[in-house]
């Protein structure tokens, strides 16, 4: 198969995927006891001209499946609908919103790379003290959840010594990184830690194999050995776990942005939740999982390229 | 992670040996259990007796840990925490192990058209972090301990199921399938009684590993104040509640629950991948 048909059938796989997400977000609503009219007022009562009004304005009247369309169809545009708290379009609180979040993922995935990366070849390389240490660290690493790290290291780096900020996101781009450094942290441990394991034991896996010991008995310097024939080798294992990832840097963020008071999609998509405003929860869900599915895509696309033993779509589950 | 089973790893084989951090971790997990089991006896106090003159009060002989915002004792909220905490990732858990095996056994055993159905959902709920999914069901259905444990459930399932699709994979290449099948058994009774021992081991142990994970998830969704109760005695709550006193500059109300849960996770996760190690002779 080349790799043009292999790209399109996973672009194309990758549609319906979403397009059944997207029913199963929208659908939700649908599966919530009483009316829509009554669960979009959320326990208020209403006059029955305003329930009307409501009626018009979300298609209450039409069938299930025009609903949806229409919905799936102003989302291709751009348009999610109303958001019932904020009485704006949600479009609009995304845009507001998105870039604060994206800067946070990103420092965090920036933290995760160059830390996890590391630290599993530290502990790989060295072995010995090394090696224990780094699986003590990351043992803790991977057992503290997101928001317990925050609010550890907002308590002890914000309130007790006052190096940062405690809550909020800053004005402009210095600012905004100081303020984001605690809850980039926040949310890089736990995968900091994973990481570092899988590079690990990945590069324990290429140092195991036959062909380092003949690049050590021809002489290649060790450096080189460990540059070229080791990380090379292990670079599709770490790869396949960058959807992972970046998934679990979407979630984590709902946690650590709600923790730091960060206005961002997370933090969008809690008081959605509580408030029940669901236009927005559909579009906040909708995204997350879109950009979890196009990394994976990109995953997926890239791994050939890096490790051209992998054949075309064969791809090995990341366990 | 492919399983190489080379002999029947019965569950008999488990024994609490080898490094001290994995005794001290099995420990843990004894006294967790216990401390949940037996909270009602032990509480010295109603976890939620407020006493707002003694708010914020530092640990004393009164309350040993200290009491919390509102001067509820915080050894006792942590005790009948711990079973809320405890509770609803074991509900995670025995849910999805049983339906994961379930729909593994099924998909690998008949193969065809039922095995690509099956994968196909279960990479559909891979989409869905198990986090947003019990979110989008609780901005539904409302808070509630029920909604998200069954929400996280369904998205642990996959793990378990995919597992368990490729353990029954490899155990129904081997003769002894063959032999059963040629003296007659049914496909339910092979399943049941020979492959399902057989593979149990492995599937517990990542089961054990999940429960962590799902004690994280529940954590954060009672966090985000969208998972117990409000008055509901809760690990994760408790690190909310505690979260204006940190503000104010008295951590330990909420540093405590952090400390519980860490503690309580990395034993899990401990004892999960030894066992699972032992028992699938994973590399690391």
């Amino acid at each position: 198969m080349s790799f043009v048909r292999f790209a399109v059938r996973r672009v194309a796989e990758m549609a319906a995927t979403l397009l059944t997400a997207s029913f199963v977000v929208f659908g939700a609503m649908y599966l919530a006891p009483g009316s829509p009219a009554s669960f979009l007022l959320a326990g208020r009562s209403a006059s029955p001209e305003a329930l009307a009004a409501i009626n018009a304005q979300y298609h209450l009247d039409d069938p299930f499946l025009v609903r949806y369309f229409r919905w799936l169809g102003g989302v291709l545009q751009g348009d999610f609908g109303r958001s019932i708290t904020y009485r704006t379009d949600v479009s609009r609180l995304l845009a507001d919103r998105l870039p604060v979040t994206l800067l946070l993922i990103t420092m965090a995935l920036a933290l995760v790379v160059a830390v996890g990366l590391f630290l599993g070849r530290i502990a790989a390389v060295r072995g010995g003290a090394a090696d224990s240490a780094v699986l003590v660290t990351t043992t803790f690493a991977v057992g503290t959840p997101s928001f317990a790290a925050a609010v550890l290291l907002q308590g002890l780096f914000a309130v007790r010594l006052g190096w940062f900020p405690s809550s909020g996101s800053g004005e402009g781009l210095g600012d905004m990184l100081w303020h984001l450094t605690l809850p980039a942290i926040a949310l890089a441990l736990y995968l900091t830690g994973m990481l570092a394991r899988v590079t690990r034991s990945a590069m324990l896996e290429a140092l195991d194999s036959e062909h380092v010991t003949v690049a050590r008995s021809r002489g290649v310097p060790e450096r080189q050995v460990i540059r070229r024939h080791v990380l090379r080798n292990s670079l599709g294992t770490v790869l396949t776990t960058g959807g992972l990832i970046v998934s679990t840097l979407l979630v984590c963020t709902i946690l650590v942005e709600t923790a730091f008071g960060i206005g961002g999609i997370g933090q969008l998509l809690e008081l959605s939740t509580t408030t029940k405003d669901f236009p927005t929860v559909q579009a906040v869900s909708l995204i997350i999982v879109a950009l979890f599915m196009a990394v994976n895509l990109v995953v997926d696309l890239l791994l050939p390229l890096v490790d051209p033993r992998v054949t075309l779509g064969s791809r090995k589950a990341a366990a | 992670m492919t399983a190489v089973l080379t002999r029947r790893p019965g569950l008999a084989r488990i024994r609490a040996t080898g490094s001290p951090l994995h005794l001290l971790c099995l420990g843990l997990v004894a006294a967790v259990v216990l401390a949940a089991l037996f909270a009602p006896l032990l509480v010295p106090y109603d976890p939620n007796a407020v006493d707002l003159g003694n708010a914020l009060a530092g640990p004393s002989a009164a309350h040993p840990l200290g009491v919390d915002a509102a001067g509820r004792d915080t050894l006792s909220r942590l005790l009948l925490g711990a079973r809320t905490s405890l509770l609803g990732p074991l509900g995670v858990v025995v849910f999805s192990t049983v339906a994961g095996i379930a729909v593994g056994t099924a998909a690998a055993w008949r193969g065809g058209w039922v095995d690509s159905v099956l994968s196909r959902s279960t990479e559909l709920v891979f989409a869905f972090p198990g986090m947003l999914l019990a979110i989008l069901i609780i901005s539904v259905y409302g808070e509630g301990l029920l909604a998200p444990v069954i929400a996280l459930a369904v998205a642990y399932l996959p793990y378990v199921s995919r597992l368990t699709r490729s353990l029954v994979l490899a155990e129904r290449a081997r003769p002894y399938v063959s032999a059963y099948q040629v003296q007659g058994h049914s496909a339910v009774q092979i399943c049941l009684r020979h492959i399902l021992p057989n593979i149990a081991p492995v599937v517990l142990a990542q089961s054990t590993i999940n429960f962590g994970y799902a004690l994280m998830d529940l954590a954060g969704l009672s966090f985000l104040g969208l998972g117990v109760p409000a008055l509901t005695p809760d690990w994760g709550r408790m690190v909310f509640d505690g979260q204006t006193a940190i503000q104010h500059g008295y951590p330990l109300s909420a540093i405590l629950p952090c400390a519980f849960m860490v503690l309580t996770v990395v034993a899990f996760n401990v004892v999960g991948e030894r066992w699972a190690d032992r028992v699938a002779r994973r590399d690391r």
